[in-house]
């Protein structure tokens, strides 16, 4: 039996090219949909979980990205919900069932590469 | 000292307001336990009929159990109170429960009156009054084809839109030769007939139902006096209310000739300690249908237990404003004629279907009373001038008569009104109110709601709470704050005087000039959008992509399942065969499901993002365009055929449509666009109500502004008429980048000129007179924009690195799985789970 050992290897998904400045992808990993953002002013990347459970749709990595004081986040393009990007909380609500699933993500020589949290 | 032990008999809206008042006054002083009949916690009964425009009981709650445990309320549903015994102060309940009380408070509002008809028993019989009633209706509609109200009054008409909305054929009969005769009079009656008609409800006066009995066709058969019938599935009587005072008759409270507990100025009743509020309270032998008065009392009521007996009740006044399925309708004070020497002003529209008449006082100094059919906007003024007995201009007839040419019609100023004019009567909020909430602090629409409920009631005050509101922040020189968002401290406008300007070309540029963080979903948009007015850049341009609100990001409009509709350009409503055929082999090679828009073109739904590029490859070839139906553009030129082969078309509006879809197509703007052009007066395009509205006339063009449908209809006003077709660009040209400079974002063109001082006459001065001295760069504006005029689907497809965002996975050519469909009527649709808590945020 193979053991699945996701929480500790990165995976490459595409090159740091591949993302629109200031903009969202969805990428295909570990049979999930994960939404990646990549911010131009501060370089970080950010990777959420691209079903929005307002709209029950795979959309968020769709949506626009924006900043309110120092929190970033994706705003859904169906119904507006923002979700912080970095914890996957809504800010437009507290119910758990609200919160996206988030993974690690980080640039290794060129390459975005996404892991499970841990 | 013990707490006072009120209980409060009944819990709907008064009953409520007493409680939510007598805790708000000292809560410690207070022990408070309230019983109810029904099996849920007050709820609006005012709005009770949007039940069948999909509100729940939930968000017609007026309150729920947390809030009363909170504030130490006592609550008992389904229980019915049966007996009081005064000596020993208890009240005794049907489930056998006892309470002791200091103060009892009867709150027991009206049930509604069913005429002894033989046979008004059975299933499918019912009345119009509590939620639990909208659901015994909602079921028998399920079963339904034909449903009869009985009774023409207000609540009877809205309970026969409840019927149209459950989709059965609805009928009205009413007993008295008119309706809603209690607050109209025969003229203000016949036109809302004739309006009511129209949409389809069958109307039957002068009908007194005799029996009820097993139906041939239909599952009843009404019988009526004077021989003929009505065969029916199902039937709502709302023939009267009558008030709830069962209790009081039984245990021998002092009760009025025809019901109705009497009261007092303070609403005391005949026995000591007790008091009767709302519906089922009679006070100078007047019982008050409406809430407004009810609320009053629970005021009254409250203070006096407070020890306040100055606040006294002096009755209320009963003028009321409403849409009754679909028609505007209003009555101010006294309308049937019975004040002496009263003199009248009648304006009757047969074309435009409008009834306004106006009763004044023997001296035509004071207004007595009015009726209002079709065109209500009159109602406010009407109604300031009669609660505040003010005088009438010199000449009253102006306060009825259509303004012509756009003008406003002849009313006084917000400031005009005194400090006690009640502005709310749903929340009891007079001019003084506002001002002391201004005074306050209070600087918004939304402040003002939450410190003073101005406007969150029926809504029907909400203008004019919103035009004194700003005539109080002007009279105190605040600058209404007019940022657009936390990122940038300016307005639309000015942010768009700055990007013009000062020649900004992309959103970081603007950022470092003048704002802050990151940006967001309403400064991004509003921004990416001004840069588009301008500088008409491909949107996709990768410094734009990010800042492109859902529809224009992927140009297309997404769907609720993440899917986006196709929606190809096709000016003026015109086109060809081939054409046609290229459409349907699209739709039928991609599956999608195909219908004729509301804009006179075709759209195509379902399509997945990686399909668009193919989509519009095919649609490119073959020479249509992209329709911008995402974008805040130019959407649809309609038009009618007109004189090329219409018998009645004296201009050629289908040419002249064409000509101006393709001036200004892709030019974006505050919000999106519209226009109409009709052949001939019979107005076949809708123009009146479209942002330009155009109108061939023997003469020349007429030119209509600012018309708009959607959620508030409004028709254009009349700019100008007898124009040449040069004229017509001219003046177009100027209006629409006059608009693109000074529109709020998300401004339709209605709401941008009724925003604007001074009004179309201003406008006019700037575009005819050009008063503003910027006429020229208005149009060479407007020329560099068509000059930059791209297809953006065109350059997108070839384009292979914007068509890289076309893939649903970045890292896979794998397409969405979780889509799923279902074919109807031999087309496909989306399967969807149920969305939750959808609410649109904004
Ligand atoms: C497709 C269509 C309905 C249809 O099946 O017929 C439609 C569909 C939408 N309309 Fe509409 N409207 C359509 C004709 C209309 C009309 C009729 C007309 O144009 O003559 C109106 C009233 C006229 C008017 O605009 O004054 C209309 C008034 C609205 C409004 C209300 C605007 C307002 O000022 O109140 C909205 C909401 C908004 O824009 O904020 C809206 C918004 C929308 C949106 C964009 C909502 C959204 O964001 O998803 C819908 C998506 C379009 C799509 O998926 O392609 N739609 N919409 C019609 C497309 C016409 C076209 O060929 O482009
Ligand atoms: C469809 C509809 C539309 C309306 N539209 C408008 C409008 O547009 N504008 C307007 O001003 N008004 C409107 N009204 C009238 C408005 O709803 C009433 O004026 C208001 O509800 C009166 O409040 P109330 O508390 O006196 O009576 P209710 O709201 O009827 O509350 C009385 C409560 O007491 C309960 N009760 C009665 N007897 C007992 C008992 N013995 N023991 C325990 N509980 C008891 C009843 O079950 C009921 O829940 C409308 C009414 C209806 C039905
Ligand atoms: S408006 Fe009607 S009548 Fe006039 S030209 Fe057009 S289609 Fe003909
Ligand atoms: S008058 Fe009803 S909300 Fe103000």
């Amino acid at each position: 039996m193979e053991i699945q050992s996701t929480n500790t290897t990165w995976t490459d998904i595409c090159s740091i090219n591949d993302l629109t400045p200031n903009a969202g992808i969805c990428a295909l990993f570990n049979e999930q949909q994960v939404a990646i953002f990549l911010c131009k002013q501060t370089n970080n990347v950010y990777a959420v979980a691209n079903h929005d459970p307002f709209g029950q749709a795979n959309v968020l990595s769709r949506g626009l990205m924006g900043s309110t004081e120092e929190t970033v986040y994706v705003a859904s393009p169906l119904y507006k919900q923002r979700f912080n990007l970095v914890t996957g909380e809504c800010l437009d609500s507290d119910k758990e069932e609200h919160k996206l699933k988030t993974f690690a993500i980080r640039i290794e020589n060129e390459q975005v590469q996404l892991k499970e949290a841990s | 000292m013990s707490k006072q032990r009120i209980v409060v008999v009944g819990n709907g809206m008064v009953g409520h307001k007493f409680i939510d008042t007598i805790i708000g006054n000292d809560d410690s002083k207070y022990e408070v336990i309230t019983f109810s009949e029904e099996s849920r916690l007050a709820y609006d009964r005012v709005q009770m009929s949007y039940f069948f425009s999909g509100k729940t009981a939930e968000d017609l709650a007026l309150t729920d159990a947390a809030y009363y445990e909170e504030n130490g309320i006592k609550f008992v549903l389904n229980d019915k109170v049966v007996d009081l015994d005064f000596d020993n102060k208890n009240v005794i309940t049907a489930s056998g429960r006892v309470e002791s009380y200091d103060k009892l408070v009867l709150a027991t509002g009206s049930y509604p009156f069913v005429p002894p008809i033989p046979g008004n028993d059975q299933e499918h019989c019912h009345v119009y009054r509590t939620i639990d009633d909208l659901e015994d209706i909602t079921k028998s509609g399920e079963t339904s084809q034909v449903g009869v109200v009985v009774g023409g009054g207000l609540l009877g008409l809205e309970a026969g839109n409840a019927l149209v909305n459950l989709g059965v054929e609805t009928h009205v009969v009413e007993f008295a030769p008119r309706l809603m005769a209690v607050q109209l009079d025969e003229g203000g009656g016949s036109l809302l007939r004739r309006k009511i008609e129209e949409l389809g409800v069958q109307v039957h006066t002068e009908k007194a139902t005799t029996e009820i009995v097993a139906g041939t066709e239909r599952r009843y058969r009404m019988n009526f006096a004077d021989g003929s019938h009505l065969e029916t599935d199902m039937i709502i009587f709302s023939a009267g209310i009558r008030p709830q005072d069962e209790l009081a008759r039984k245990t021998g409270i002092p009760i009025g000739e025809r019901g109705g507990i009497v009261i007092n100025n303070h609403c005391q009743t005949g026995v000591e300690d007790v008091y009767a509020i709302g519906e089922c309270a009679l006070w100078e032998n007047f019982i008050f249908g409406l809430v407004a008065p009810g609320y009053q009392m629970a005021k009254v009521a409250a203070a006096h237990m407070h020890g306040d007996s100055e606040t006294a009740f002096t009755g209320a006044d009963m003028s009321t404003k409403l849409k009754l399925l679909g028609v505007d309708v209003a009555s101010i004070g006294e309308v049937h004629g019975q004040t002496p020497g009263a003199q009248s002003y009648t304006y009757n529209d047969e074309i435009e279907q409008v009834y306004k008449r106006l009763i004044v006082s023997a001296d035509g100094k004071k207004l007595v009373g009015a009726v209002l059919v079709g065109d209500v906007d009159a109602y406010g003024n009407l109604l300031q001038l009669k609660l505040n007995d003010m005088n009438l201009p010199a000449n009253p007839s102006t306060l009825i008569l259509p303004s012509s040419d756009g003008e406003e019609s002849a009313g006084m100023g917000v400031d005009a009104l005194p400090d006690t004019a009640a502005i709310c009567s749903c929340f009891d909020v007079s001019k003084g109110d506002i001002k002391d909430a201004v005074a306050a602090g209070c600087c918004s629409m939304g402040e003002l709601k939450a410190s003073t409920k101005a406007a969150t009631g029926c809504g029907g005050c909400s203008a004019l709470a919103k035009q004194v509101l700003d005539n109080e922040l002007a009279n105190l020189g605040f600058e209404v704050k007019k940022d657009i968002c936390e990122h940038f401290a300016y307005s639309r406008q000015e942010l768009a005087d700055i990007i013009r300007v000062k020649k900004i070309k992309t959103f970081s540029a603007l950022l470092t000039e003048c704002g802050s963080g990151l940006g967001c979903e309403i400064c991004k948009p509003a921004v990416a959008n001004i840069l588009a007015s301008y500088w008409n850049d491909y949107v996709l341009e990768d410094e734009h992509v990010g800042l492109q609100d859902t529809n224009d990001n992927y140009l297309g409009n997404m769907q609720k399942d993440g899917t986006y509709s196709v929606v190809p350009r096709i000016p003026g409503g015109e086109v060809t065969p081939d054409g046609l055929i290229v459409i349907g082999e699209v739709a039928k090679e991609f599956d999608l499901y195909t219908k004729i828009t509301g804009g006179a073109r075709v759209d195509l739904f379902g399509a997945q993002l990686h399909q668009l590029p193919a989509i519009w490859k095919k649609l490119v070839d073959a020479g249509f365009e992209t329709g911008h139906a995402y974008g805040k553009s130019l959407r649809t030129v309609k038009s009618c055929v007109g004189s090329t082969w219409c018998r009645y078309g004296v201009k050629n509006s289908i040419g002249f449509a064409i000509d101006l879809e393709n001036r200004y197509k892709g030019l974006r703007s505050p919000h999106k666009v519209k226009f109409g052009v009709s052949g001939c007066t019979r107005e076949c395009a809708e123009a009146q109500g479209k942002d330009f509205g155009l109108i061939a006339t023997d003469k020349g063009w007429n030119l209509y502004v600012a018309g708009n449908g959607g959620m508030r209809p409004r028709h254009g006003d009349l700019f100008a008429s007898d124009l040449t077709d040069e004229e017509l660009r001219t003046y177009i040209d100027r209006i629409y980048m006059f608009y693109i400079r000074t529109a709020d974002r998300l401004q339709r063109t209605s709401v941008w000129l009724e925003n604007m001082e001074g009004g179309i006459d201003y406008l006019r001065d700037v575009i005819i007179n050009d008063s503003l001295n910027i006429n020229a760069e208005l149009e060479a504006e407007m020329e560099s924009n068509i000059e930059n005029y791209q297809c953006e689907w065109k350059t997108t497809i070839e384009d292979p690195e914007k068509l890289k965002r076309f893939k649903h996975y970045i890292n896979s050519n794998e397409t969405d799985a979780d889509l799923a469909f279902k074919v109807e009527r031999e087309q496909r649709f989306p399967i969807f789970k149920d969305a939750i808590e959808i609410k649109e945020l904004s």
